[in-house]
C-alpha cells in the first residue's frame, strides 16, 4: 500500500539515503554527527511547516511556537513530574497539536496575510508567557540539564533516536501528502473558492492541517530536548519561525524534501560562515535574494524541473509556467 | 427544482440584484441572459452560496437555502462552474476531477490511504464524456483557455450534481471550442438528465439550446419564458434585442 505512493526512483533513493545516515556515525567525527542531528530536527520542523505552507498555501508565520510548546512540554514533564519518560515524549506532539487546534480555531477563517499576522501575534503571546513565567518555565533562563534517559543521551544514541523518529515522521508526512486529505490541502492552496464549490469545508480542513503540522512540530521539539538537554524561550521566537520559513523557500516549498535540504543548507552555512563572521546572515540574505530571482521554486524545485525536462512527456517549457 | 423570488443584493449601496425571479424545473435547460452588468454573475453567486442575499428567497428542492455555505449546497446536489476559470492549476487534469469526486465521496479527511487509487474509474468516465481523456496527465494550468473551461465543467460533474450551474460556459472560447462546449452541454442534458442553469452572452446560442430563458436588466428580471415567448416580448425587444428582431 505504502509502496504505491513512491515513484519508481524515489524509494531506492530514500533507502540509500537512510542507509548512508545509519552508517554516518562510523565515518565522521562527533561534531558532524551532532550537526546532522541538528539538521534532522530543524528539517523535520521545516517539513512540518511546509505541510501547511507549501502544500496548504497557508502563511503559517509563527510555526516555531508549536516547536517550543513541544520542547517545553517534554522538558516540564521530565523535571516537574515523575511520570514515565516515554510519556514526556508522547505528550509533546499532543500538546503542540492542541495549541495548533486553538490557534487554528481562531485563525483559520482569515485569509492569507491576515491569517499570518494573527498567527504571529498569538505565537508571540505564547512566547511572552514562557519568557515571563519564571516559576513555571524558568523564564528567559530556560531549563537546563534535563534528565534525558541514558539510552538516548550522548551524541550518537541521540542521533539514532532522532534519525529513527525523523524518518518515521517524514514517512507519515509523505503518506499524508499523498492521501485524499493531502490532495484537498493542495487543492485549497490552488483555489479555495473552487474547493468550497466541490463541497469541501475549507475552514475545517485548514484547521486539520494546522493541527497535523503542529503535531509534527511538537515531535521536533521533543527531539530538540533529546539533543540539547535544555530548553529556552528562543525556541518559540519569531526569528526561528522566519528561519524555518526561509528553509522552506530556499529548499523548494513545492517539494517534499525541499525544507530538509533548506535546513541542511542554512545550518551548514551558519556553521561554516559563522566561524569567520558574526554577520553570516548577510550571506544568507544575499543567497535568499539570488534564490528568489533565479530559483523561484527553490533549489529542489529547480532540480525537479531539470529532471522532468529530460523526460519526453513533460517538456521544461510547460513545467516552468506552472508556478503562476 | 429551483425557485427564486424577489432576490436582492447590494454592494456598498449599489443594487446589483434587486428583483430577481427565476424558476427551474427538473430536467430543464434554463438560460439567464442580459447585458453586461445586469447582475447575472451576482445572481449565480447568490444561488450557489458564494454571496449572501440581502432579501428574497431561494428554494432548492423545496428547501430554503438562503445563507447556506457553498460546500453545504454542493452536498445538496448543486454544482457550478465559474466565469473566470477556477481550477487547481498545479494539478493534472485527472487530479482536478478526481479531487471533486473524492470530496463527494466524503473521503477528504482520510490521511492514510493513497489518493491516487480512489475513484479512478469514475474520474476516467467523466474525462471520457467531456473529451479530456487525451489530456489526462497534463498540468491543467497550462491547458488552453477552451480546455480549461471544459475542465471547469468536468470538475463540477465530479460532484455528481442534480443541478448544474454554468456561469458563461463559452466565454472567451473560439467558435470551434464553443461548438464543442455546446455539444457537451446538450449531451449532459439529454443523456445524463442533468438540470442546467447557465448564463451566456451569445444570444443566438441561448435561443437554440435552452428550454426556457430568463432575461435580466439592471438587476431585475424582465421576463421568463420559452425562447419564442421571450423573442416576442415587447419589453425584451426594447431592452435587449434592439427592438426589431
Amino acid at each position: 500500500m505504502i509502496c504505491g505512493i513512491f515513484g519508481k526512483k524515489a524509494l531506492p533513493l530514500a533507502a540509500l539515503l537512510l542507509v548512508g545516515l545509519i552508517f554516518l556515525p562510523a565515518a565522521v567525527p562527533r561534531f558532524y554527527i551532532y550537526l546532522t542531528s541538528v539538521v534532522l530536527v530543524t528539517g523535520l520542523l521545516a517539513t512540518s511547516l511546509n505541510l501547511v505552507l507549501g502544500y496548504g498555501g497557508m502563511y503559517q508565520f509563527h510555526h516555531a511556537a508549536f516547536y517550543g510548546v513541544g520542547a517545553y512540554t517534554t522538558a516540564l514533564m521530565l523535571t516537574k513530574t515523575s511520570l514515565p519518560v516515554w510519556l514526556a515524549f508522547a505528550a509533546a506532539p499532543l500538546t503542540a497539536a492542541f495549541f495548533g487546534l486553538l490557534i487554528g480555531l481562531i485563525c483559520a477563517r482569515l485569509s492569507s496575510l491576515h491569517f499570518g499576522m494573527l498567527q504571529i501575534s498569538l505565537g508571540s503571546l505564547i512566547w511572552a508567557v514562557v519568557y515571563r513565567w519564571y516559576d513555571f518555565t524558568g523564564g528567559d533562563d530556560g531549563i537546563h540539564g534535563l534528565p534525558v534517559p541514558s539510552a538516548i543521551s550522548g551524541t550518537t544514541p541521540a542521533y539514532y533516536f532522532i534519525l529513527a523518529l525523523t524518518s518515521l515522521c517524514l514517512l507519515l508526512l509523505f503518506i499524508i501528502i499523498k492521501s485524499p486529505y493531502g490532495r484537498i490541502l493542495q487543492a485549497l492552496r490552488d483555489n479555495p473558492e473552487r474547493c468550497e464549490a466541490i463541497g469541501v469545508n475549507v475552514t475545517r480542513h485548514r484547521i486539520i492541517g494546522m493541527v497535523v503540522a503542529a503535531l509534527f512540530a511538537g515531535v521536533a521539539g521533543s527531539l530538540f530536548v533529546t539533543l540539547e538537554g535544555s530548553v529556552f524561550p528562543e525556541l518559540l521566537s519569531w526569528s526561528l519561525s522566519l528561519e524555518i520559513l526561509i528553509m522552506c523557500l530556499l529548499g523548494g516549498w513545492f517539494t517534499f524534501l525541499g525544507p530538509m535540504l533548506g535546513a541542511g543548507l542554512i545550518i551548514g552555512l551558519r556553521t561554516v560562515a559563522g566561524n569567520y563572521t558574526e554577520y553570516w546572515t548577510l550571506i544568507l540574505g544575499l543567497m535568499m535574494m539570488l534564490t528568489i530571482f533565479f530559483l523561484p521554486k527553490g533549489v529542489l524545485g529547480y532540480v525537479n524541473d531539470l529532471f522532468r525536462s529530460r523526460a519526453p512527456s513533460q517538456p521544461l517549457k510547460e513545467r516552468s509556467h506552472v508556478a503562476d | 427544482m429551483l425557485q427564486i423570488s424577489a432576490l436582492r443584493k447590494s454592494f456598498d449601496g449599489f443594487l446589483a440584484v434587486k428583483e430577481a425571479n427565476l424558476s427551474v424545473k427538473p430536467g430543464e435547460v434554463v438560460a439567464v441572459i442580459g447585458p453586461n452588468g445586469a447582475g447575472k454573475t451576482t445572481l449565480f453567486n447568490l444561488i450557489s452560496g458564494q454571496l449572501r442575499p440581502d432579501g428574497g428567497s431561494i428554494r432548492f428542492k423545496g428547501e430554503d437555502i438562503c445563507g447556506l455555505s457553498p460546500h453545504r449546497l454542493c452536498r445538496k446536489g448543486m454544482s457550478r462552474s465559474f466565469q473566470i476559470v477556477k481550477i487547481f492549476s498545479r494539478m493534472s487534469v485527472f487530479e482536478n476531477v478526481q479531487t471533486a469526486v473524492i470530496s463527494r465521496m466524503n473521503k477528504t479527511s482520510n490521511l492514510f490511504i493513497p489518493a491516487r487509487n480512489i475513484a479512478v474509474k469514475e474520474t476516467e468516465s467523466i474525462l471520457d464524456a467531456m473529451g479530456l481523456s487525451d489530456k489526462r496527465d497534463r498540468i491543467c494550468g497550462l491547458l488552453s483557455h477552451g480546455d480549461q473551461k471544459v475542465l471547469e465543467m468536468a470538475i463540477s460533474l465530479g460532484s455528481d450534481p442534480q443541478l448544474l450551474i454554468l456561469d458563461e460556459p463559452t466565454a472567451g472560447m473560439s467558435a470551434e471550442e464553443t461548438e464543442t462546449a455546446i455539444t457537451l452541454m446538450k449531451k449532459l442534458s439529454s443523456q445524463m438528465g442533468l438540470t442546467i442553469l447557465f448564463c451566456e452572452h451569445d444570444v443566438e446560442l441561448v435561443f437554440s439550446f435552452s428550454d426556457r430563458i430568463m432575461v435580466m436588466q439592471q438587476g431585475s428580471t424582465i421576463t421568463q419564458g420559452t425562447p419564442a415567448q421571450v423573442r416576442n416580448d415587447p419589453q425584451v425587444k426594447r431592452a435587449y434585442l434592439g427592438g426589431d428582431d
